[in-house]
């Protein structure tokens, strides 16, 4: 078994290969935060009043609250003064109208991602919206995407075009108060994502988003709203890389997710933010609050995440099932290797009849990382006939890596069925002897073990993504068992 | 195709268990290995299957003119050296195809050939698992998962009529079988019966042995092998029990 050992530590070593930087001329607001950093960026964005209000409110309240200390993850304390709350690439005069006039440097480094923005050249049926540092630098296939009367397009575009949809719908389902990241995020986010599906309208392709920080110092504050009008129907997927660098950087991000009758959404995340080295220095701070609420009858809000970056993630995407008979769902793989910190997990607010909510979380741990699950299934008084199932499993490799569940249940309502279901396993030694024995390497062993065991969850990923996903695994997983 | 010369072994840091094993095995033969608990079968098995946490201490295996020890596992593998295990191992969300696929193209990868044809290589799983009395439905199965002790080495055989290995190393397949299994299992065996390849039997019991005939048999015990034999040494095993062998050979 003393092999076995000297072979994890062996594995444990990993390369983070979108770790570069891209050398471009940036317009970045120096360190510090107060009311004039929040006028200032609502300024940039040409804002109306509505914004600014809503901003400084949220401002203010932040000031009140304290950094929450619950989750089971440690940090120095993060020094808000010393963050840059906006960093924007150069803008050559205006906005870019069209992929031309885009900075070739961008493109560039969006193509080494792997992310082509140009559309010829797009991965097919895929709009993407590209966020880069504080601000998005293109959404590609915006006219097909009208034709069909859905919006797609950044926050800043959005507040500009549909000012009446944001007002109406920003902050509703999480409060620019809800806690102290998502308060934070209200009063100086920058840019995100804005989707609005019609009534009736089933999206004709995937939405996607890709988030890259560059600039250094920074923090990424995007804020992603998606609205199904009744009976329509939407697939949206993030990924998220970084550059390698040795100091923390913040990222709190909020979603809100509005599904009316018989709508869906579908949100899929691959987070692969910078994870810091193998001693943990470096890397993002992933702050993130996701909450959709399925207000309609018979609507649905689907979460599927691939947390595999950052040097901590913070993240309970929610599910408020307000409507009867709505369905949430969660699917989750969390991967932590190295010094990685995951807190993660979900909530289940069960309030109308006959709501539906299952919980499927596969934890990874790896190296010397500490992988949480936290979930709350809560069904309030009035919720006839609700029902959950959670499995929640976790797999550890190596024996230097923790994992830990904690559920919270409250029910209310007599007729409540919740299940609940956790495992914890080691990949056995023979596990591995045996595909070896069958001609299989080691490497190629550990993935098909760890792709077998999140099977459930890659099963919910859109194709193009299950494949980038296990392949992303591997990375993340490499030389971490032997 | 193997030759021991001999090979000592311990688990590591443990006290010894083979002792000095002598046995050369050569194409188309089939070689049965018995002996009671605690003989040192299973590390035999274990040591030439490259297991971790073994210690070889002396000796040599030679394997098709290499020296096993300098080959990883699964190069053994890829050089047609399969074991079956006692106790096959299970993978949870790992369908049984897949598991059958990747194992069957990395011997390929080794020889040089290309990846086989999807279309292709289902024919030929599902012709073996005829051969196995084995459903298809076994294939989309995960590996090993909730399978009874005889689909488990009934399995084990699968793979191994999938894979056609030169030498077949079957670690007490027969272990846990009722007398129907048994019989599928040992057909299944001795379709594997080829003269380029061969087969070494390990077992505590002679009842395989009435259904694959071996061509030699050895006794194994407290880490040698006292007495060797052909086919009739395991009908006097039956007579004598292990006490009676052992005892006249010491």
């Amino acid at each position: 078994m003393s092999t076995q050992s000297q072979d994890v530590e062996q594995l444990i070593k990993r390369e983070y290969k979108y770790g570069f930087s891209t050398d471009i001329d940036q317009e970045i607001l120096p360190p510090g935060l107060n009311e004039d950093v929040v006028r200032a960026i609502s300024a940039k964005k040409n804002e109306p009043e509505f914004m600014l209000k809503w901003r400084l409110e949220a401002y203010r309240h932040w000031l009140t609250m304290r950094e929450p200390s619950w989750a089971h993850v440690h940090y120095p304390k993060i020094d808000y003064q010393s963050i840059s709350y906006y960093a924007a690439p150069k803008p050559k005069d205006d906005a870019p109208k069209s992929l031309d006039e885009v900075d070739p440097k961008l493109l560039e480094t969006y193509e080494k991602l792997g992310i082509p923005l140009h559309e010829r050249a797009r991965l097919a049926g895929v709009a993407v919206d590209a966020v880069f540092d504080s601000v998005s630098v293109t959404t590609t296939f915006k006219e097909k995407l009208a034709e069909a009367g859905v919006i797609f397009c950044s926050f800043s575009d959005a507040v500009r075009d549909h000012p009446e949809l944001v007002e109406k719908h920003l902050g509703t389902v999480v409060p620019s108060g809800d806690n102290y990241f998502a308060a934070l995020n209200a009063a100086v986010f920058s840019d995100g994502s804005f989707v609005y599906v019609p009534k009736g309208v089933r999206c004709p392709m995937e939405l996607s988003t890709y988030f890259r920080i560059n600039a250094m110092n920074t923090g990424q504050f995007e804020r992603t709203l998606i609205i199904a009008e009744e009976g329509s129907h939407v697939s949206y997927l993030e990924g998220c890389t970084a550059p390698q660098r040795d100091e923390n950087q913040l990222h709190a991000a909020v979603v809100e997710l509005i599904a009316l009758d018989d709508a869906e959404i579908k949100y899929s995340t691959v987070q692969n933010w910078y994870p810091g080295d193998e001693e943990g220095k470096g890397g993002i701070y992933n702050f993130v609050t996701k909450r959709g609420e399925c207000r309609g009858r018979n609507s649905k809000i689907s979460w599927t995440q691939v947390e595999a970056g950052s040097a901590i993630t913070w993240k309970y995407p929610s599910c408020v099932l307000i409507g009867d008979n709505s369905v949430g769902e969660f699917y989750s793989v969390a991967v932590g290797n190295n010094m990685q910190q995951i807190d993660s997990g979900t909530k289940m607010v069960h309030v109308g009849k006959n709501t539906r909510s299952t919980i499927i979380s596969k934890g990874i741990s790896a190296g010397r990382a500490n992988n949480a699950y936290r979930g709350l299934v809560k069904v309030v008084g009035g919720a006839e006939g609700a029902r959950n199932y959670t499995q929640c499993d976790s797999l550890l490799l190596g024996d230097r890596c923790g994992a830990h569940t904690y559920p919270y249940i409250e029910a209310k309502n007599p007729t409540a069925q919740i299940e609940h279901e956790a495992t914890t396993s080691k990949i056995g030694d023979d596990q591995i002897f045996y595909l070896k024995q069958r001609g299989i390497s080691e490497e190629d062993a550990v993935n098909m073990i760890v792709n077998g065991f999140c099977k459930e969850v890659f099963g919910e990923l859109p194709m193009e993504f299950a494949v980038e996903a296990q392949a992303l695994l591997a990375v993340s997983l490499e030389g971490a068992v032997g | 195709m193997l030759k021991i010369n001999d090979l000592h072994a311990r688990v590591e840091n443990g006290t010894p268990i083979l002792k000095g094993i002598d046995l050369e095995v050569k194409p188309g033969e089939v070689h049965a290995i018995m002996g009671p608990n605690g003989s040192g079968k299973s590390t035999l098995c274990q040591v030439l299957g490259g297991r971790d946490g073994y210690e070889v201490t002396s000796g040599t295996v030679e394997y098709l003119g290499e020296d096993l020890f300098e080959l990883e596992p699964e190069e053994r593998a890829r050089a047609g050296m399969l074991l079956g295990f006692q106790y096959p191992v299970e993978i949870p969300g790992v369908k049984n195809i897949y598991l059958l696929k990747e194992a069957y193209n990395a011997q390929r990868k080794h020889r040089g050939e290309p990846e086989a044809d999807t279309f292709q290589f289902l024919k030929l799983v599902r012709e073996k698992l005829q051969m196995m009395e084995m459903d298809e439905s076994f294939l989309h199965r995960a590996v090993n998962v909730g399978f009874s002790g005889g689909e488990k080495k009934r399995n084990e055989i699968l793979q191994m009529l999938v894979l056609e290995p030169k030498l077949a190393l079957l670690d007490e397949t027969d272990s846990g079988l009722d007398i129907d299994a048994l019989k599928v299992v040992s057909e299944g065996v001795n379709k594997l019966r080829a003269a380029d390849r061969a087969i070494v039997l390990v077992t505590h019991y002679q009842r395989l042995l009435s259904h694959i005939e071996p061509d030699f048999v050895h006794v194994l015990s407290d880490g040698r092998i006292i007495k060797s034999g052909d086919k009739t040494l395991a009908h006097e095993l039956e007579r004598s029990g292990y006490h009676g062998i052992i005892g006249e050979a010491a």
